[in-house]
Parts: structure tokens; C-alpha cells; sequence
């Protein structure tokens, strides 16, 4: 047997991570560039493009399944969102990496569905943008020498992974679960390391195509780009590069944004009682309090375990005998 | 009822110049089934993309009694059931009901009429219970059977088939010429399964290099051997 | 060879099989929200949301051990929160000098680090929960009753169904790599190549398997243009609710709210 792995769920946020505000925030920002991005692949690529993009999304998750020895133990990954825009123009690779991350969070797990806003956002609408600013740069620069397809996919491919990382370790900080001079300098080291595996990767597979079918590289360029994206690439990765050494020397800052952010997420500022006192007439002690309310808590969470799971027997047990007699 | 597939003088060029269809012509009459043989790029797929306007090219094509065109495509869409090679190709839906369903659904058939059609379609190939299986679990000649039904949903008047035995053991070969013999449907089948060809298909087409270079009655052709050779083909 | 081991919806007739996947899905969806919004070290909260958990796990017939095994794999995201423990200001629960300094570990900080270990592990079971006993179907027939645009939710299905065929490809090519993949009896060679040409390696396989994709993308259009497709996804209505299916709707989502509440006035 095979062994298969996917993705180091690395860039993947499991719920409970992430703040309600910050998680809302960036589902409603992702909802609102994912629709948009359906209009214009309707509108632009036509109805030929649906069942490819469904298709390609397969191509790309099970691309994940596909891994090289690096070192230690550790294996070289495809993420895919570089590869997706170059071949399939950004707002298909919006859509396409929206898929992916979507079944991995629906499906496998990888990734929280309340995070999963945050999530696209990260992987693939952050990588789209930042590959295509990137691509479509050094591709300008070089008057669209074939060289350029292969260090314009390998800088992309790398930035686009490294940026993810950076933004992912910021969201952490912003939602108060992870500290940003920690956060935001680990994200970022560790997945320059991860990033040159998903550029290798993504070079051997651009210039496997290049070799194979030529014509295939074009889709995405004749797509019309729009010099928006472009713009909100540079725009981005200015900020990222700005925003994460700034936040990660002074993680006060995003500490304080993170306390801001209501009560409800921050109430450990008031010591938090499990059951109040007058429960518990005659101990003053609160930690014995505490102690004793845990015990009831887990005596409450058994007992309906066991009522069900005994509810559960008998009936299944009569439904056998039931099905015996037939 | 038409139930006719006619094409005079059809060429079809690839982007790059090369003729793939060079100037081919036959007539198919109601009911009649017909094999396609020919060598691996004689044109076979390319021609049977034609019958239902998926791919266009110079010269008239006739089918059902229309002409395609932009404005009737639907319309032929409906006459003509294509079955693909592969079956992973035409079952793209989540289940097998959605994709037998496909076809009536965009008809625009009614609810209660596409539900309909579904039975109908899959107790034709002898499948009811699978409308609720995912069709990634099933066997290839279950496949090719739910790839049958999901032209037979939209009660076509001809059937298209691009080798429909491929791939199959000798078992579900069997079954799935059985079920080929008893579908009334005017027929065209592109296939290198010759033996299949003899036993079910009275008139053979012979297709090489884009051109129809024999069209006769199957036993005439199978007893041609310097023919057959010539094509790449073999006696069964 | 089939690709099975990655579907991992569990046949069933169990209660929560049974439930119709909108009302599961957006219950699933709304005992995450709770979760989240429950305060850090609101002990009680997090212990009527594990009991809900448990309730459900038990009730779909799979054994608990599926799902405790399955969600332990996030916890080594819990990582990134444990160096909170020393950066949230709060009591001193332990307090150590070295070298390099000295670190002052915080009751608040473990409150925090368990806390989101907690909500994310329970949030996780659930998320599981959802995916064993849903059909992916039903889940897409979900996600349109949610108002998720049509035209995704028919890539979905397209992506979900081709998943299977194209794991398939990606394994027959792996395979084919392993079967060449041989060291050299002269030991004085190392095996594998340099990590540079691994790459490229698994980069072509990559390619070979995108190619793959993009004809059989072409090949699927044609067969949905046969029969009728002109652009627009169109699905049969789905039934409505049934009044028991409304019911156990409503009566989730007030739970969630309650356990809110219970957690606010506790606080």
C-alpha cells in the first residue's frame, strides 16, 4: 500500500483558532471576491470552463497526494494555487482553489468550516493575487521569453506560499490564539522552506506541460487579467511585507486589537466561575470549588452518554430481533 | 418520424491544417444499425462529434431530419443520444439519478416527467436499484449501462456509441449486446470489436484517413480479408 | 484499484443519518459559531458542548473512537497557541529562571492555551459527525438550500466526482515512480537523487496528471453538451422540511443559543 499524505495542514486553520470577528470578516470578504469571481469566469471564459474547473480542482487536491523526500522526514507538497493561476488566469483560480479548500475542510477536516472563509482567503484568493502580480511581472519584464514562464513560476509560486503563511501567522495574532512575534516569524520561517517545494514542483510541472502541450500555457494569459488583480498583488504583498516584521516587533499592538474585540472572546479578564459560589454553601476555597463543579460537570456529561448509548442498544437490539423473526 | 442520419461531403480540419474528416458521405435509414470500423485516428470520434453539432465542420450534416444549425442544436441534441468511450466522461453528476437526469432536465421537462424518464431509462438498461449509488463505485460495465440510459433519457431517436465494449470482460461484453439488441433506436457504432459487429450489426462502414473507403454489408466486408488488412483490421 | 479510503461518509441508518442534511448542516455550522463564542476557561459552557458532542457521536452508531482519532488530528495546530502561556499577563502559576531569561508561566495563558485546544478539538468531532453521516449529494443539495451559489456548488459536484478517478491517476503514478525507483548495488551511489531532481520528478508527475485534466475537462464538457447543457446548473427542487425536521432545527439552534446565554450570566 501506498503510503498517501496530503498537505501539512500547516496553512489550513482548524476552527477555534480563529476570532467570530476575525472568521467573519474574512469569510464576508472572501464571499464577496468568490462571487464576484464567478460572474467574470461566466462571463469571460464561457460555459465550457465549468466542468474544466471542476476537474482541474480534483487535478489539484489529488496533485497534493503527490509528495518528494526532502529531509527528515519531511516530504515537499504541491498547494497548487500558483500552478492554477498561471494555467487557468486568476478568477478560475479563485474559484478552482475555493473548491479544494472547501471539500478539505468539508470533507477531510483540513481546516475548521468557520475558519474556512479565512482559509480561501489565505490559500486562495491571497495566492491567486500574489502569483499573478508576480507572474505576470516578471513575465512583462522579460518580453514574454520562455525563460520567464519558469523563474516567473518558481518567485511566484514561493512568494505566493510564504505570503499565505505570513497572513495565516497575523490572523492568529489579530484573533488573540497566538502570540505575533511568535506566530507571524515561525509561519513565515518554516514556509519559506515549504514554499521552495511547491516552487520546484510547480516548475517541474510548467515545464512539463511546456514540453508536452505548449498551447496550454496561453489559456491563461489570454484570459483578460485585469489590471485590478495586478494592482491588489503589488498592494498586498507591500502590506504583508510591511505589516508582518512591524507586527511581530511590536505584537502589543495586535494583542490590544485582539482584547478589543469584545468581551465575549476576552472574558478571562473576569475570573470565570464555573458554578457560582452559593452552589457550593460552606467552600470558600475556589479552586476546590472549581474541582468539585468539574466533577459534577463530568458526572452530568456520563450520565447522558450512558442514557443514550443504553437507548441506543436497546434499539438496535430490537430492531435485530425484529428483522430475526421476518 | 425521421429516425435518419445523412452527411454529404463533410470535412473537418484540425487548427493546425490536417484533414481529419476528408470529404465523407453515407446515409443511414430508420432503424438501421450500423458498425463504424476503422483504424486508432481514421477519424472515427471526430465523425461521431458531428452527428450532434459538438463539432462542426464543411459540408451538410442531416440528422433526424434537420439540418444543425446554431438555432436547432438543442433540438438534434435531443434526437441524437451519444454514448462516450469512457464512461468516467459522460457520468459526471454526484449520483446516478442526476446524471440520467441530466438530459431531460435540460429539456425542461417537469419534475414528475424527469423522475419519469429516469425510471424508464434505467429499468431499459436493467439498473432501477442504482438511482441513489455514487457512480464512482460501480463497475465499468455498470458504468457503460448508466452511460446508456443517460442518452436513453431523453428518448432519442438515434443512438451513438463510441466502443461500447471496451475495456469490458467477456461477461458484461455479453450482457451489454444483449441490451444493444433489444434498444429499438436507429444505431451507429464506432468499434474494433468485430465480433460484436457480426453478430449485431447488419452494415459495416469502413472509415481510414478521414474517408469512407467501403460501405457494404457487414458479412461482405468481414469476408474481405485483403480489405480488412488494409485498414488495420483483423478477422474476427 | 479504487480510491475508497478517501470518502468518509459512513452508510448508515442511525438517527443523525436520517436527519436531513440542511438541518445538519446548518446545526454543525452553528454549534462551531457557539463554540467559538464562548468565552476562554468558561469550563461549564465547554463541558455541555462536549455532552452535545458525545450525544451526537453516540448517536450516529460509528463508536467514539472514530471520532476522538480523527479529531486529535489538529491538534498539533494547538502549537502555535502554546507559547501563550508565558505571553498572557495574568496570576503567575509557575515562575523559572535561566540563561536565558526568566519565563513566567500564567494561569490566564494555560486557561487560554486549553481553552482553544478545547473549542477546536470539540468543533472538529462535530465537523466529523457531519461528514460520516452525510451523503456528499445531500451535502451539495445542503449547500444550495444555504444559498451558495449554484454555478460552485455544481463545481463542487464535478470536482467531488472526478476526485475519486483523478486520486486513481495520481496513485498509478506513483506507483510507476516506486516501481523504477531502485538504489544502485554499488553503494558508493546515494539513492533518491538530488532533491532538485525529486522535485522535477514529482513536478512532471504533476504536469502529466494536469494534462490528463485538462483533456478529460474537454472530453466532460462534450459529454454534457450532448445532452442539452447550455451553461446554467439546474437541479430538481428539493422537498420542503417536514414540521419534525423544523422542529429539531429550531430546537438545536436554541440550544446553542442557551449554552451562549449560560456562558454570558456565568461570566
Amino acid at each position: 500500500m501506498l503510503a498517501v499524505t496530503f498537505a501539512p495542514p500547516v496553512l489550513h486553520i482548524p476552527d477555534g483558532f480563529l476570532s467570530v470577528l476575525v472568521a467573519l470578516s474574512l469569510w464576508l470578504v472572501t464571499i464577496v471576491v468568490v462571487i464576484i469571481a464567478l460572474r467574470r469566469v461566466n462571463a469571460d471564459l464561457g460555459e465550457r470552463q465549468v466542468p474544466m474547473m471542476g476537474v482541474l480542482a480534483a487535478a489539484i487536491f489529488a496533485g497534493q497526494m503527490l509528495n518528494f523526500p526532502v529531509a527528515g522526514g519531511t516530504s515537499g507538497h504541491l498547494l497548487g494555487a500558483a500552478l492554477a493561476t498561471i494555467l487557468m488566469g486568476p478568477w478560475a483560480a479563485v474559484i478552482i482553489m475555493t473548491c479544494v479548500i472547501g471539500i478539505q475542510g468539508l470533507i477531510f477536516q483540513d481546516g475548521g468550516l468557520l475558519a474556512m472563509g479565512a482559509n480561501i482567503f489565505n490559500m486562495g484568493i491571497v495566492g491567486v493575487v500574489i502569483t499573478h502580480f508576480v507572474y505576470r511581472s516578471i513575465r512583462a519584464a522579460a518580453g514574454n521569453r520562455v525563460w520567464s514562464i519558469f523563474v516567473g513560476g518558481f518567485l511566484s509560486a514561493w512568494l505566493s506560499v510564504v505570503l499565505s503563511a505570513l497572513i495565516t501567522g497575523l490572523e492568529l495574532a489579530l484573533s488573540g490564539t497566538s502570540p505575533a512575534n511568535v506566530a507571524i516569524p515561525a509561519m513565515g520561517g518554516v514556509h519559506i522552506l515549504i514554499g521552495l517545494g511547491e516552487a520546484l514542483i510547480t516548475v517541474g510541472a510548467l515545464a512539463f506541460l511546456y514540453f508536452t502541450r505548449p498551447d496550454l500555457l496561453k489559456i491563461g494569459e489570454a484570459k483578460p487579467a485585469g489590471r485590478g488583480i495586478w494592482l491588489a498583488g503589488l498592494v498586498m504583498a507591500i502590506a504583508v511585507a510591511v505589516a508582518s516584521p512591524l507586527a511581530s516587533s511590536h505584537p502589543d499592538g495586535l494583542e490590544w486589537v485582539a482584547e478589543q474585540q469584545g468581551f465575549l472572546m476576552h472574558a478571562q479578564s473576569a475570573p470565570y466561575h464555573i458554578v457560582p459560589d452559593y452552589l457550593f454553601p460552606g467552600i470558600e476555597n475556589q479552586a476546590l470549588a472549581t474541582i468539585l463543579a468539574g466533577i459534577v460537570g463530568v458526572l452530568v456529561v456520563f450520565a447522558v452518554a450512558l442514557g443514550i448509548a443504553y437507548a441506543r442498544r436497546n434499539k438496535n437490539a430490537a430492531s435485530a430481533a425484529s428483522q430475526t423473526q421476518h | 418520424m425521421h429516425h435518419t442520419i445523412e452527411i454529404r461531403e463533410l470535412v473537418f480540419k484540425y487548427p493546425d491544417g490536417a484533414r481529419a474528416l476528408d470529404g465523407v458521405n453515407f446515409y443511414i435509414a430508420p432503424g438501421e444499425k450500423v458498425a463504424l470500423v476503422g483504424p486508432n485516428g481514421a477519424g472515427k470520434s471526430t465523425l461521431l462529434l458531428h452527428l450532434n453539432g459538438i463539432l462542426r465542420g464543411e459540408g451538410s450534416v442531416r440528422v433526424a431530419g434537420m439540418e444543425i444549425t446554431p438555432s436547432n442544436l438543442l433540438k438534434i441534441r435531443a434526437a441524437v443520444g451519444l454514448v462516450f468511450q469512457d464512461p468516467d466522461d459522460q457520468l459526471f453528476s454526484p449520483t446516478v439519478f442526476d446524471d440520467v437526469a441530466f438530459g431531460p432536465l435540460y429539456q425542461g421537462l417537469p419534475e414528475a416527467q424527469v423522475r419519469a424518464r429516469v425510471a424508464e431509462a434505467l429499468a431499459a438498461v436493467r439498473m432501477q436499484d442504482y438511482a441513489p449509488r455514487v457512480s464512482h463505485h460501480l463497475s465499468v460495465g455498470q458504468k457503460k449501462r448508466i452511460a446508456i440510459a443517460t442518452a436513453l433519457s431523453m428518448q432519442p431517436e438515434i443512438l451513438v456509441l463510441d466502443e461500447p465494449t471496451a475495456g469490458l470482460d467477456p461477461r458484461a461484453r455479453r450482457d451489454l449486446i444483449h441490451l444493444l439488441r433489444e434498444l429499438p433506436q436507429t444505431m451507429l457504432i464506432a468499434t474494433h470489436d468485430l465480433r460484436m459487429v457480426a453478430e449485431l450489426l447488419p452494415r459495416t462502414l469502413v472509415l481510414d484517413q478521414g474517408r469512407i473507403v467501403k460501405d457494404d454489408a457487414t458479412r461482405a466486408i468481414l469476408d474481405d480479408e485483403d480489405l480488412l488488412r488494409a485498414h488495420g483490421l483483423e478477422k474476427p | 484499484m479504487h480510491v475508497h479510503f478517501l470518502d468518509p461518509y459512513h452508510a448508515g441508518g442511525s438517527p443523525i443519518h436520517r436527519l436531513d442534511a440542511r438541518v445538519k448542516l446548518a446545526l454543525t455550522l452553528a454549534f462551531i459559531i457557539t463554540t467559538s463564542l464562548v468565552p476562554f476557561g468558561a469550563w461549564a459552557a465547554y463541558i455541555l458542548l462536549f455532552a452535545i458532542v458525545l450525544s451526537v457521536e453516540l448517536l450516529t452508531d460509528l463508536g467514539i473512537a472514530y471520532f476522538f482519532k480523527r479529531a486529535f488530528l489538529a491538534l498539533p495546530f494547538a502549537l502555535a497557541a502554546l507559547p501563550l502561556i508565558f505571553t498572557v499577563q495574568g496570576a503567575p502559576l509557575a515562575t523559572w529562571s535561566s540563561g536565558a531569561g526568566t519565563f513566567t508561566i500564567s494561569v490566564e495563558g494555560v486557561e487560554r492555551v486549553v481553552s482553544i485546544a478545547l473549542k477546536s478539538w470539540l468543533s472538529m468531532q462535530m465537523a466529523i459527525a457531519l461528514a460520516a453521516t452525510t451523503a456528499f449529494p445531500q451535502l451539495l443539495a445542503a449547500m444550495r438550500a444555504l444559498r451558495i451559489p449554484k454555478l460552485l456548488v455544481a463545481i463542487f459536484g464535478l470536482m467531488w466526482r472526478y476526485l475519486f478517478v483523478l486520486a486513481d491517476e495520481a496513485l498509478r503514478l506513483l506507483r510507476a515512480r516506486a516501481a523504477r525507483s531502485s538504489a544502485s548495488r554499488d553503494a558508493q551511489y546515494k539513492t533518491g537523487g538530488a532533491i532538485v531532481w525529486r522535485a522535477r520528478v514529482t513536478g512532471g508527475m504533476a504536469g502529466n496528471l494536469l494534462l490528463r485534466s485538462f483533456e478529460r475537462g474537454d472530453r466532460i464538457y462534450d459529454a454534457m453538451a450532448a445532452r442539452g447543457y447550455d451553461g446554467e446548473a439546474r437541479v430538481l427542487p428539493m422537498p420542503a422540511l417536514q414540521a419534525a425536521q423544523w422542529l429539531i432545527l429550531g430546537g438545536g439552534l436554541a440550544v446553542c443559543v442557551l449554552i451562549l446565554l449560560l456562558a454570558l450570566l456565568l461570566a
